[in-house]
């Protein structure tokens, strides 16, 4: 076995990453409440890209589509609750929208992967660049392009923990935290969901191989809408807390292209993975941001992302936890 | 009946061999460049040529680039933005600290720029391919984004980050008004087209291919993939580059690293897809919709008596591009082109059904 495939590669990996989140400690005069308060913030806005990213690996365990408009799902399923919000309440919001996103989800199926079903997947993969277009274009047609703030009532205040034992203290958000449960019982319900409901069982039938599924009698065509449907409603959770956070405006949309090197770190079939990778490039850009940036010009964390995915993909294509076989020649 | 090929013998290797076998696409060809050169300078308003004809000239110099890449060689990128930054960049270096430079040596070194470091950006190819090697040209893109807008050396520390081009002068003749300035980018063009013609019909454009079908088969029959895909990279990145040095000198004249971000990739990866993948004709035909399509868009509302906002207007178009994108991959996947070559068929048999 090439050591590049084996077990101690991964170790070797995590060890890097943790020494390099560890160096400022050692080599500048950090303080280590400040340290743990970037380590905190980097956490936090990990746990977001951790969820468009587990959208994207849902629908491409599924389907095998790599799905570009992850992030157009995100901005357009927070724009519709937006707006919807303004005239019923939050409740009745949050309904509606999951229904244009099941509404979404078939409309997909039946328009664009219909059609191209046995198609190779750069294709689909184009294809979905083209459905984020579209979807980008419709939501702001239809729903404005202003940016909206979403408040749904999550407290704003910081607290500061630990005051004894550090001087000052640390700084946080509470609604940093509230999104960090939130996430996690996203996960644990996706997973019950996944492993206990026949639902679930068939999309991990499908996930593992098409045509077998398709032989004993799973119906293709529905799984996909239910698959689209869940990551249309990851999608909308991940809006709420984004939206609540930063506001609702097209520049989401870019923050959720930080997605696709998370999947590539992570791996592209691996739920943990998502999640894990996604928490490690949150943590790199804002620790690279803090203690990298002065020394090259600031604005690290715009390629942070994609450079650390790139040196994955020259020693590790399948990335943290994904499945050994990948193409290549 | 016009568009026959009936009684063209051909004698020679060369004949058959030669890059327009039919008398009448050879005709038409001449025609084209008869008009391109000689009618469309004395005739075409100052608007046509600013608007419409240098950005579609120079857009599809650059997707013949991408094309190679994507349509001959099957490696998808969305760094295609950065590569042009690079050759924009590298263009306004050499002006700037080589001053005697001849100003079309200096586009072709842009050029080479550019393709040193679509080859670095190319190599990741060598281990992986599909939507991985679009990540890693992503990475590319935000990458000499973020180089171009903060490290001061490559905009000779101006302090917005714009950069001015310097005028347009080559052998002592300056190209100022928007004629000359066409004229320029029309005979850069048309010589790379040939060279894009001639490499992709030749040995090298064929491993290209060949890797695009089926690399593991490609690998079998003689094919180094290390080979075909560096230089599938090293050519589109020249072209590329080549684009971005004109887009910067001839169309912008003035510009910051904003003007060739991301929204750059995407917009020229439609080109291909929707011109036609793996066709040099379909770079030209998708360039000139792409080009088209947002300023008809603009003027329609008012043509049909509509009150839109831009924004609005902006935002249908997104739509309309998504939409044809979703459009074209399924109904014809090879593009405008392909529907060229369907008329062309028809043309050779009508008006007889067989």
């Amino acid at each position: 076995m090439n050591f590049l495939q084996s077990k101690w590669m991964t170790v070797a990996l995590f060890a890097v990453l943790g020494a390099g989140a560890v160096a400022p400690l050692l080599v500048t005069d950090t303080r280590l409440p400040q340290w743990i308060e970037v380590v905190l913030g980097g956490l936090m806005s990990g746990v977001l890209y951790s969820l468009v990213a587990l959208g994207l690996v849902l629908i491409f365990k599924a389907s095998g589509v790599f799905n570009f408009a992850q992030g157009a799902m995100v901005l357009f399923a927070a724009l519709s609750l937006v707006r919807i919000m303004e005239k019923v309440p939050f409740p009745v919001a949050l309904v509606l929208t999951i229904a244009i996103m099941v509404a979404v989800a078939w409309l997909i199926e039946r328009l664009v992967l219909r059609p191209l079903v046995n198609q190779e997947g750069i294709v689909l993969f184009m294809a979905t660049l083209g459905i984020a277009y579209f979807l980008d274009g419709l939501g702001q047609t239809v729903w404005g392009s202003d940016i909206y703030t979403l408040d749904i009532g999550m407290p704003k205040e910081p607290k500061i923990l630990l005051e004894n034992v550090f001087e000052g203290g640390i700084l946080v958000g509470m609604e940093d935290v509230i999104a960090a449960v939130i996430a996690a019982v996203l996960v644990g319900v996706l997973a019950l969901f996944f492993q206990k409901t026949p639902t679930g069982r068939a999309l991990r039938a499908v996930a593992d191989d098409h045509q077998a599924a398709q032989s004993i009698g799973i119906p293709l065509n529905r799984i996909w809408v239910i698959v689209w449907t869940v990551s249309g409603i990851v999608a909308l959770v991940a809006g709420i807390i984004w939206g609540s956070k930063l506001g609702v405006q097209f520049s989401l949309q870019l923050v959720a292209l930080k997605a696709l090197p998370v999947v590539i770190l992570g791996g592209f079939t691996s739920v943990p993975g998502a999640i894990i990778g996604g928490l490690i490039i949150g943590l790199g850009e804002k620790l690279s941001e803090v203690y990298l940036g002065p020394l090259l010009g600031g604005g690290i964390e715009n390629w942070f992302a994609y450079v650390l995915a790139l040196v994955f993909l020259l020693f590790r294509p399948e990335g943290l936890f994904g499945e050994k076989h990948i193409d290549r020649v | 009946m016009i568009y026959r090929e009936t009684g063209q013998y051909k004698t020679t290797y060369e004949a058959d061999q030669q890059l327009l076998p039919i008398l009448q696409d050879r005709l038409f060809m001449l025609i084209v460049l008869f008009v391109a050169f000689f009618v469309v300078p004395l005739t075409a308003s100052e608007y046509l040529f600013r608007a419409i004809l240098v950005p579609f000239l120079i857009l599809t110099l650059a997707a013949i680039g991408l094309n190679i890449l994507v349509g001959f060689c099957g490696q998808v990128s969305l760094g295609t933005g950065g590569f042009m930054a690079v050759g924009a960049y590298a263009a306004y270096n050499l002006v700037i600290r080589v001053p005697d430079l001849n100003l079309l040596v200096v586009f072709l070194l842009a050029g080479l720029a550019a393709t040193v470091v679509g080859i670095l950006f190319g190599l990741p190819s060598l281990r992986i391919k599909g939507f991985y090697l679009a990540v890693a040209t992503l990475a590319a893109q935000f990458f000499l984004d973020w180089a171009f807008a903060r490290i001061g050396w490559f905009t000779n520390y101006a302090p917005s980050g714009s950069v001015t081009a310097p005028a347009l002068t080559i052998f002592g003749y300056t190209f100022q008004s928007p004629v000359e300035k066409y004229l320029l980018v029309l005979g850069i063009v048309v010589v790379f087209t040939l060279v894009a013609r001639n490499l992709t019909r030749g040995a090298i454009g064929r491993s290209w291919m060949a890797m695009r079908d089926m690399d593991v088969a490609a690998e079998v029959i003689g094919i180094r993939p290390l080979y075909a895909k560096v230089t599938a990279f090293a050519v589109s990145s020249f072209f590329v580059g080549l684009a971005g040095a004109l887009w910067a000198f001839v169309y912008l004249g003035a510009w910051e690293p904003l003007a060739f971000d991301v929204n750059r990739s995407f917009q020229l990866l439609f080109m291909v897809i929707i011109g036609g993948l793996g066709s040099i004709l379909g770079s030209f035909l998708g360039a000139a919709f792409i080009v088209i399509l947002p300023l008809v868009l603009n003027q329609l509302p008012g043509w049909l008596g509509i009150d839109m906002s831009t924004a609005l207007i902006s935002h249908i178009e997104f739509m309309i591009f998504g939409a044809l994108i979703v459009f074209f991959l399924i109904v014809e996947p090879h593009g405008l082109a392909r529907l060229w070559a369907i008329g062309k068929e028809k043309l050779r048999l009508w008006p007889f059904p067989h």
